[in-house]
């Protein structure tokens, strides 16, 4: 069946039932052939790869992602994207994709799979302690209020609401002065 | 970006892209924007087919260079002599904008008789202190004619961060002493010509390693193609910033567009190509050390901001936009801590850390690698084969407590504990790891700004798999857990964590697309988050409507300024807007442009000094007698009804001080600087200095290198000697369009990998006649810091030069490969080194040397590469009947 199908790949346009009915060389299994997008969710969407900003499409069926398309409407790219836009697909459905927390204890030589909730307990526990233990409210006579013994860098990649929650609770809160990201020009 | 912020006020691109398609002539330079910007390319190839012409200056002849009508090739790191001998050529042959420059620029300003220029002192400007290698403020004199010596603010020479009146440059006097017939010698038009008298045609080709015809051809062609009918265009990116001079590369930019008056008008400006998804949003709401949002500086130890009133008065400036300051402080701090800010604590202010050192990445590394700093999140970047001199970078998270890495794949800085070309035994590393996986950008909702200041919303398509959380929900549900830890706790350093507003959770279910509801637990509302960085009236809650709303009484919250606006009521999230607008080309509802959805920066200089058009061809905004305000394509980027006669009465502040014929608002003389009395701190005027890895002197002046040049970590990044005969090849790092910076996007990607599987060095077939290398065999490049080897690939697309009379040699090394993923390879940026520029810690990844044989390293074991992904899985698509299922697969 599926030699047939592509043998009349190449005379398959404009094919639709009726001329089916009318003897055409189409098999019944080619009339019906249609995009697997048809009958998906479509969700808007913009390319995280460089900051061109290129508009996507997302068509999802039964909550997974079927595929990624430049959006059309976009006044910056208008459908089209690049070999890396046109990867987004894969960032998100990909075999070396992990899923499960990975915790690797000091001087082990291997990772070891963790709850999310026994990680993000852990993780707030050491940033207490390191701040707690290396805190400096002033130097001399000048306030500084900081610790320098905790880094977070990172921030180009993700979204306006994500760094400006990291800068509130590292800098605002916990006084984490180096917070950096990809960008310094 | 202070290379465009000193020259213009704003730190970002001036235009939009789609507003390249209306340039005469573009001229690229420190871009591949073919290779890495392929889709916003379109724009300048309709600009060709309309007959522009299209420029590329580039050491590498690339995928850009094929498409441009002319190319030509220079030395990596001789940028700032090219400009200059353009700018040169403007003032020499009087092709320079004459009205526009006279009403819009700083050419007829008076600079103070103190002011020594570089012509004199070979290659350093007046006031230079050797031993602190620093301009001495008390005799640099920079600063226009009576003004004071010294700035309000000045800052130390070991504390890289400028207070924000340096860096905006805080003058007194907003009509400073000018000659408008631009005779006296002290005004910036003359200081500007001796400054760059030097630079001339021969000298261009001596340093640059161009013909004086390739050069002149370029010069006639931006000449020709600036004035009141035509407009030329500049695009850079990285090719420019990273390098030990590259704010000011960036600067002599400006200057030339000042020159030619292609500021704020169709198819002029600046555009600066960046790099990822959210970087200028990462800078507007920066995660940068120096930085609150909306460009606040971060409070300091080192100034007098010991109380909020010190630092309004250290940091304010009385002229300009800027004067509002102290309305958009007040509302962050309302914003971030709520009720608990009160007029009688100064609004938290004492709960904001103060910095007192440059907390920057380079140097933050450094002392990681000296087991200085304990903790460390990741969070999408991954420094372990990105960063500059890599190894130190690898060898710093082996001296971390912890680490928490925020990614999808196991990428160099999670592995970098057991694999790495130090082949390290996890035995030895201490280092406690935590891989939490990350969301994608299609599980879940939010804005990133792109290189146009365009902020564009995604919608979320579906809920991240099993653990894979967004980074909005690890940072809050972090921040919830941190506030139990601390609760009840008195101590003064624990009260800004227990007072931060931290609600943020959806307030109904969530419902994802299709109309289930989402399955992950207490995943925060990004519209909330959003609207929080809008502003909202304390009292009701309500949103405002723009940044003029906010005030300084507390009555307002606002977590960013500049995006004011973009939330502007109930229901209405500009972000989101998705609206084509037929027959303007700014598409003023397809997302929202900072500030106040303004597309194109300082376009009051799109119109004449009387507010007309300068031409019909080109006109974009334009004042209204009739209606007596601003009309046009955009957003006006100026009061919308102050008239072009306007002129500030004597003492008059804030933007009543900004006459009506002056477009750069955001600068206290509302003028484009050609010279910058501040806000650089290694000179008004832009410089030619050698990198500092060069296998050639510095041509123009005895001094070779930025004498202000950052430098890091002595033994750990060790710099190749002055004209150093151990390493006479100059080498530059380039991106290829099938790959993502170090890889983390794109070697765990198999429709990627196939496209590019593999590390290659570029090379001329000169060079490889003179090593014996072989197309297509192994090759060594190593220089003082490391070695590497990659597959050779011997190419016309790069040429010897021909520089000071001798053959040098150059060689570009893609940067994306390392031991991580399913292709690796030799890592770049193991060859870089540590140095950056004095103004903004960015590293020197583009101009560097190092020496090439053919074969292989000594040690050839290599992390064995991830299995390469079928394609892209066997899966079905879900409920799809077998006649729709995808081609090629198994029905």
């Amino acid at each position: 069946m599926s030699l047939f199908r592509h043998t009349l790949r190449t005379n398959s346009m404009g094919r639709s039932p009726e001329r089916a009915v009318e003897n055409q060389p189409f098999s019944p299994p080619s009339v019906a052939k249609g995009s697997r997008l048809r009958g998906a969710e479509v969700t808007a969407s913009v390319c995280p790869y460089c900051a061109v900003g290129c508009g996507q499409l997302i068509y999802t069926k039964g909550g997974r992602i079927i595929d990624i398309e430049g959006n059309p409407d976009s006044p910056i790219n208008e459908g089209t994207l690049c070999p890396k836009g046109a990867n987004t697909f894969q960032l998100a459905e990909n075999p070396h994709r992990i899923q499960k927390v990975l915790y690797r204890a000091p001087y082990s030589h291997r990772w070891e799979e963790k709850p999310l909730d026994w990680a993000m307990d852990r993780i707030a526990e050491k940033l207490k302690n390191t701040r707690d233990a290396d805190f400096v409210e002033k130097k001399d006579d000048t306030v500084l209020n900081h610790v320098t013994t905790i880094a977070s860098l990172g921030g180009a990649t993700m979204d306006n609401e994500e760094n400006y929650l990291i800068k509130k609770l590292f800098n605002g809160g916990l006084g984490i002065v180096a917070i950096e990201n990809q960008a310094r020009i | 970006m202070p290379g465009l912020g000193t020259s213009f006020g704003r730190g970002a691109a001036t235009g939009y892209q789609q507003d390249l398609q209306n340039s005469d002539c573009i001229l690229i330079m420190g871009s591949n924007m073919a290779e890495a910007h392929p889709v916003g390319f379109r724009f300048p190839i309709k600009a060709r087919e309309r007959g522009a012409k299209l420029i590329h200056v580039d050491p590498h002849f690339t995928r850009t260079s094929a498409m441009c009508s002319q190319y030509v090739p220079i030395r990596a790191g001789s940028d700032i002599a090219f400009l200059g001998g353009l700018i040169n050529y403007v003032l020499e042959n009087e092709r320079w904008f004459r009205e526009y420059v006279l009403a819009y620029t700083n050419a007829a300003t008076l600079v103070s008789d103190q002011f020594v220029d570089t012509d004199e002192l070979d290659g350093l400007f007046g006031g230079f202190d050797a031993a602190k290698r620093d301009y001495d403020p008390e005799r640099k004199g920079w600063h226009y004619q009576d003004e004071p010596s010294t700035p309000k603010t000045q800052t130390p020479p070991e504390i890289k961060v400028e207070s924000f009146s340096e860096r905006l440059g805080f003058i007194q006097n907003p009509q400073p002493p000018s000659d408008p017939s631009l005779a006296d010698p002290r005004c910036v038009m003359n200081i500007l010509r001796s400054h760059y008298k030097r630079y001339t045609p021969e000298m261009v080709a001596s340093i640059c390693g161009c013909t004086q015809q390739e050069f002149l051809e370029v010069a006639e062609a931006v000449c020709q193609n600036s004035g009141r009918e035509r407009t030329t265009a500049i695009v850079y990116a990285v090719g420019w910033t990273q390098h030990s001079t590259g704010v000011q590369i960036i600067r002599a930019a400006g200057i030339l567009q000042l020159l030619l008056g292609n500021m704020g008008r169709p198819g002029g400006g600046i555009m600066a190509m960046r790099g990822h998804a959210s970087i200028q949003g990462s800078t507007d709401v920066p995660t940068l050390y120096d930085l609150l949002p909306g460009y606040i500086p971060q409070p300091a130890a080192i100034r007098n901001h010991n109380s909020l009133r010190e630092y309004l008065e250290q940091e304010q400036v009385p002229h300009g936009y800027w004067a509002n300051f102290h309305k958009f402080m007040v509302s962050l701090l309302k914003a971030w801590y709520g009720t608990a800010a009160t007029a009688e604590n100064e609004w938290g202010y004492q709960w904001v850390p103060r910095i007192d050192d440059n907390y920057s990445q380079l140097p933050t590394f450094m002392r990681m690698a000296d087991g200085k700093v304990k903790g460390l999140f990741l969070f999408g970047q991954n420094p372990a084969g990105g960063a500059p001199n890599a190894g130190i970078n690898r060898k710093a998270l082996r001296n971390l407590d912890w680490l928490v890495v925020r990614d999808w794949f196991e990428i160099e800085s999670a592995c970098f504990w057991y694999k790495g070309p130090e082949h390290p035994d996890p035995g030895t590393v201490k280092t406690e790891v935590f891989f939490i996986p990350a969301a994608a950008s299609s599980e879940k909702q939010g804005s990133f700004t792109n290189t146009q200041r365009l902020l564009q919303w995604h919608d979320k398509a579906i809920d991240p798999p099993q653990d894979c959380r967004s980074d909005l929900w690890f940072v809050y549900h972090l921040g919830k857990r941190l506030k139990q830890l601390y609760a009840g706790s008195k101590e003064l350093r624990d009260q800004g964590l227990l007072n931060l507003t931290w609600n943020y959770e959806y307030r109904q279910p969530e419902i994802l697309p299709g109309g289930a509801r989402s399955r992950i637990h207490g995943e925060p509302d990004a519209e909330r988050v959003l609207r929080e960085i809008n502003g909202y009236t304390v009292a009701d809650g309500k949103l405002v409507s723009g940044f003029s709303d906010l005030k300084e009484d507390g009555s307002t919250a606002c977590g960013c300024w500049i995006y004011s606006g973009v939330f502007p009521e109930e229901g209405r999230n500009r972000a989101r807007q998705r609206k084509r607008t037929p027959g303007n080309l700014t598409e003023p509802e397809w997302g929202f442009a900072w500030p106040h959805n303004r597309r194109m920066l300082y376009n009051r200089a799109s119109a004449d000094p009387e507010g007309n058009p300068w031409s019909d061809r080109k006109k974009y905004i334009w004042w209204d007698e009739k209606l007596r305000k601003w009309t046009g394509l955009d957003e006006p980027d100026f009061e919308p009804d102050k008239p072009p006669s306007y002129r500030p009465p004597p003492g008059s502040t804030g933007m009543a001080s900004i006459a009506g014929d002056s477009p750069f608002i955001m600068k206290p003389d509302g003028k484009g600087w050609l010279y910058a009395p501040a806000g650089t701190k290694d000179g008004p005027l832009p410089t030619h200095y050698e990198p500092v890895e060069s296998p050639v002197r510095n041509l123009l002046y005895s001094q070779q290198e930025n004498p202000m040049v950052e430098r890091y970590g002595d033994l750990m990044n060790p710099i190749a000697d002055l004209l150093d005969p151990r390493y006479p090849v100059v080498a530059t790092t380039a991106r290829l369009t099938e790959h993502y910076l170090s890889g983390p996007m794109s070697r765990f990607n198999s429709w990627l990998n196939e496209l590019q599987p593999e590390m290659f060095i570029e090379l001329s077939p000169e060079l490889a006649a003179e090593r014996n290398i072989q197309h297509g065999s192994w090759m060594v490049a190593w220089n003082c810091r490391a070695a590497i080897e990659g597959k050779a690939m011997v190419t016309r697309r790069l040429r010897p030069l021909t520089v000071d009379g001798r053959t040098l040699h150059q060689i570009a090394i893609p940067f994306h490969w390392g031991f991580a993923g399913e292709t690796v390879g030799s890592i770049a940026n193991d060859l870089t080194s540590v140095v950056a520029d004095p103004n903004v810690s960015m590293h020197e990844a583009k101009a560097f040397t190092c020496e090439v044989r053919a074969g292989r390293l000594e040690d050839t074991r290599t992390d064995p590469p991830l299995p390469m992904a079928a394609w892209p899985t066997r899966e079905r698509a879900p409920d799809t009947p077998d006649s729709n299922q995808p081609e090629g697969q198994v029905l």
